[in-house]
């Protein structure tokens, strides 16, 4: 055990690619956790782990010992963050375990939407965040420019920000040194009885559900029976420790101490991130703050091409759960593409993983319905429900109000978009807020907009007009009540459910005409005249029509052309089997894919 | 015609022969042809007489039909060597229908009364249009007035069975001048009349020209155009692209719709005998060299029984205009989602004895939806 005086517990806030990996090796390196040798071996492994855990990008951590100018040895937490927005929740539970945090920039590419939200939440946290440029070995490097961003977000001296290499190792003692000097040691009462912050956890095949803790107060001792205080749950401690990064059982964590734990539990979601751990026979009687449940934010149909693969589906999601606590679905039947899930995910970013797995993991062919999020609906009796599929919304005569979720939009860019951004936000109904030039070409603009516009199709037309300069990050902010309808989408009559969609009045007639007129692109003729509308309620707001095919013949079928000829059509009829019927009219599977695809024609 | 006139032709004798001899190879053809190998004609009709001396022995033929190529093309004494070989294997049954193919440029009066007197008693001229720029577009080499003199020449020759062919929805092609050809072709007072819509085949010249960007026929054109024929034409339609005086339909042809046997001699030709369809080798070498080492010059055959000879039934029998009687297959097609929407779709009609195709020009939908269909469990069994 280790006095809290030589403990520092720190997480590294970083963009993807500035170099946080690289980091992480140099530290396990430099402060003798792993051999050269063992380095290798160390990041094969974190592969397949990352490949095994995949999406959920768990924190991982790791228990470092450095010796610093003081002479004295102190021992490092580095906890690391999933680092993505649709993660916030659990960005917080891992910042809510340290006491500083290292904001590591790219020293060419400057702050990005996502470190920038990320840093936020680690200042609200009460955490000492050091500032240090990255990658100034590189050609392009610019640490002063990026030096200077810093301070412009943290206040400070340009002077006082680590300049540093993690690929060449240059500046990593100093930024040691800034870590043991600046970042305040834990503070926990070793008297009070255990609290314990769960702030990740990951399931091993053998042993069940592994629990990173954090103590804050009193001590976790193996073999003790604990209470997870948001369930209610009570386990023993069957083996405790730490990550050096090694599995090193140990017999008990004292307060600022951070380590694994494993009870019996072998359910993911028996064990809640962001649960305190307290021991039963004392229990504390207050939890630790800021436990939550996770919220799906979007959600989104997902239908196997081959309605046989239901199944297949339904066992892929629930692989996927065992490690993902935050994956939530309900069955869902369309008439349009058959059986399959309503899945809830915490963001874009976490709903392109989960299908992307499925898709290569578990070899499965989807259909996935436009993304949509949780609207609040008051009824007539002024009860509220959620709806998560506009299938589910009541009629506007059931229903006195619909809310929709918004959130806070942060938008790095260089300044000459600030123009283009500010129309394209203003198109999506947002609320334009701060603009904060950080340096004379780069400006950070907030706004408040409404989730399901960035959901649909904002996100890509902020890269196109921006040519992917500019980097978004958004974290939701609340419930507003807008004046929203429900389009449909018909076919000959017939409603697809698929193409539905909840969309504010004014982009009714906009959404109506885009799918009309894409539909009439991607459905083949039929025998019959097939008109496509759009409607909301009885009216009809836009009308394409496919005209019936005329001519599908042989125009010569003599004696010659028999066997090759009824050969043909048995091949066009194999192709045929990819239609799915909507009603009577054939829509080809690609039809429904290429329809429900977001993309910047508007 | 009647339905039953129509169904009787199922137990017809027929024989094909192919001629695959032309001048030169139209840009849309994909018919199993040579141009510049006149040289090689003596020998191949040997390999025909030969492999007609092969055939099981048959009832006397009531059809015979010789297409190409370009049977009118070969000297007429060839042909009729080919006619005698038949008639000495099989018979000839007194009134047969012998057609062949001609080409306008080739019918002068000689040839023409040649021809009748080897036996020909009907002739089908690839006439195409009366325009000279569609004509030219088609890699046609004659001109329209040379089909006026050819049917002249088939007429004083005695045919007394005439038809002429056209293609329809040829890019450049404009509604007048169609109609014009529709006319001009009436004019010539043709017994029979075959209309087609020009199809690009992979493979042809055709066929690279549009795959590399060069125009394709637009097919709600040539669904205007068949509506004009429709419209225009005097005469009775029998089948998808023919038409023709009451009585002048091709037996030849009504024999393979109903589902009748017919032997096939020459490259690349398909025959139907004993439940056998049956496919000849197609590239001229091959087939000469499997004759003229006494080996049958098949390249493959289709068995067909239960299910797939009831589907092969309707394939062939619907492209009729009386359609076919019920049978396993229509009852199957009928109670299928698809057949179903035939229906409401006005595509098809079920009559108490018959199914018949009411929108022509949408037969190969109605054909994918009767090969899509699985063998009811009493006809699966027995094939099985």
């Amino acid at each position: 055990m280790t006095d809290q005086s030589r403990i520092r517990n720190f997480s590294i806030i970083a963009h993807i690619d500035h170099g946080k990996s690289t980091l992480a090796d140099r530290l396990l390196e430099r402060t003798g956790a792993v051999t050269e040798r063992e380095m290798r071996e160390q990041l094969l492994d974190t592969m397949d782990l990352e490949r095994e855990r995949g999406i959920t990008i768990k924190a991982q951590t790791v228990r470092l010992e450095h010796k610093a100018s003081d002479g004295q040895e102190y021992v490092l937490n580095l906890i690391d963050t999933p680092g993505h927005v649709d993660f916030s929740y659990e960005v917080s539970r891992s910042l809510a375990a340290c006491e500083g945090a290292l904001l590591l920039v790219d020293a060419a590419q400057g702050v990005q939407a996502q470190t920038l939200a990320n840093s936020y939440l680690a200042v609200d946290a009460g955490l000492e965040v050091i500032p240090a440029v990255n990658k100034i070995d590189l050609p392009a490097a610019d640490p002063e420019r990026a030096a200077a961003e810093l301070v412009s977000i943290l206040g400070g001296e340009p002077d006082h920000v680590v300049r540093m290499s993690a690929k060449t190792g240059d500046g990593v003692d100093a930024m040691l040194e800034e870590l043991v000097q600046l970042v305040p040691a834990p503070e926990g009462d070793p008297d009070a009885p255990l609290r314990a912050l769960v702030f990740d956890s990951y399931f091993d095949a053998f042993r069940g559900v592994v629990c990173y803790v954090r103590v804050v107060d009193g001590y976790l001792d193996t073999g003790e029976l604990l209470r997870f205080m948001a369930t209610n749950e009570t386990q023993d401690a069957n083996e405790i420790g730490f990550l050096t990064p090694k599995v090193e059982p140990v017999a008990r964590l004292g307060p600022g101490e951070v380590g694994y734990l494993i009870t019996g539990v072998k359910e993911i979601d028996r064990i809640k991130v962001g649960d305190t751990v307290t021991a039963a026979r004392e229990p504390a009687s207050e939890p630790l703050p800021g436990y939550a449940e996770p919220k799906p934010m979007v959600f989104s149909g997902l239908f196997p091409t081959d309605g046989d693969d239901y199944e297949k589906l339904r066992e892929a999601l629930e692989k996927l759960r065992l490690n993902d606590a935050s994956l939530l679905w309900e069955p869902e039947t369309s008439k349009a593409l058959g059986f399959g899930f309503r899945v809830g995910f915490l963001g874009l970013l976490h709903m392109e993983i989960v299908r992307e797995r499925l898709e290569r993991e578990y070899d499965l062919d989807l259909v996935a319905t436009a993304p949509s999020v949780a609207y609040r609906v008051v009824m007539p009796d002024d009860s509220e429900v959620e709806i998560k599929s506009p299938q589910d919304l009541p009629e506007p005569t059931d229903r006195k109000s619909i809310s929709e979720p918004y959130v806070k939009a942060m938008i790095l860019t260089p300044s000459e978009f600030v123009g283009p951004i500010m129309e394209l936000a203003t198109s999506r109904r947002a609320i334009v807020g701060n603009m904060n030039y950080l340096s004379p070409e780069r400006v950070e603009l907030d706004f408040e907009i409404p989730l399901a516009e960035i959901v649909f199709d904002f996100f890509d037309l902020l890269k196109s007009k921006t040519k992917g300069y500019a980097s978004l990050d958004y974290e939701p902010t609340g419930y507003r009540e807008a004046d929203l309808v429900k389009v449909d989408i018909l076919l000959h009559g017939q409603p697809v459910d698929a193409f539905s969609a909840i969309v504010h009045r004014d982009n009714a007639q906009d959404y109506g005409s885009k799918m009309t007129g894409r539909l009439r692109g991607l459905i083949p003729r039929q025998l019959f005249d097939v008109p496509i509308q759009a409607a909301i309620g009885g009216r009809i707001i836009s009308r394409e029509t496919v005209r019936a095919t005329r001519k599908d013949v042989t125009a010569k079928c003599y004696g010659g052309d028999i066997s090759r000829k009824k050969k043909l059509l048995q091949r066009q009829k194999e192709g045929k089997k990819r239609m799915k019927m909507v009603g009577s009219v054939e829509v080809p599977q690609e039809a429904f894919v290429a329809a429900l695809k977001v993309d910047d024609d508007t | 015609m009647t339905p039953e006139v129509a169904d009787s032709f199922s137990a017809s004798a027929a024989a094909y022969v192919h001629i695959p001899f032309c001048s030169a190879i139209c840009p849309y053809c994909d018919f199993a042809v040579v141009a510049g190998q006149d040289e090689l004609a003596e020998r191949y009709v040997d390999a025909v007489v030969t492999e007609i001396r092969m055939a099981e022995p048959w009832r006397p033929l009531e059809a015979i039909y010789f297409g190409g190529g370009t049977p009118s093309h070969v000297d007429p004494v060839l042909l009729a060597r080919i006619l005698e070989a038949l008639s000495d294997r099989h018979g000839i049954a007194d009134g047969a229908e012998i057609s062949l193919e001609a080409n306008p440029e080739d019918f002068g009066a000689e040839r023409a009364g040649l021809l009748h007197r080897i036996g020909f008693n009907r002739v089908s001229f690839g006439s195409q249009s009366f325009d000279q720029s569609v004509l030219s577009y088609l890699g046609r080499r004659h001109e329209p007035s040379q089909i006026d003199s050819a049917v002249g020449s088939a007429r004083d020759g005695g045919f007394e069975n005439v038809s002429l062919d056209l293609i329809y929805g040829s890019p450049g092609e404009s509604n007048e001048l169609w109609a014009a050809t529709v006319s001009r072709a009436l004019a010539l007072k043709p017994d029979h009349l075959s209309c087609y819509a020009l199809t690009v085949e992979a493979g042809t010249p055709l066929g690279r020209a549009v795959r590399d960007g060069a125009v394709a026929p637009d097919p709600d054109i040539q669904a205007d155009r068949y509506e004009h024929v429709e419209s225009a034409v005097p005469f009775e339609r029998y089948e998808v692209s023919n038409w023709s005086l009451p009585g002048q339909e091709c037996r030849y042809n009504l024999t393979i719709w109903a589902q009748g046997e017919y032997e096939a001699f020459g490259n690349g030709a398909h025959g139907f005998r004993d439940g056998r369809r049956y496919r000849n080798h197609r590239r001229l070498e091959a087939y000469l060299e499997h004759v003229e080492s006494g080996a049958l010059p098949r390249a493959g055959e289709d068995a067909l029984a239960g299910w797939d000879l009831e589907q092969d039934r309707l394939f062939v029998g619907l492209r009729r205009v009386v359609g076919v009687f019920h049978g396993p297959g229509t009852r199957a097609l009928l109670e299928s989602p698809a057949g179903l929407r035939l229906i409401e779709a006005g595509v098809v009609e079920s009559q108490a004895e018959r199914l018949r195709v009411t929108r022509p020009l949408m037969t190969d939908a109605v054909h994918r939806s009767v090969m899509s269909l699985d063998a009811p469990n009493v006809m699966g069994e027995s094939h099985a």
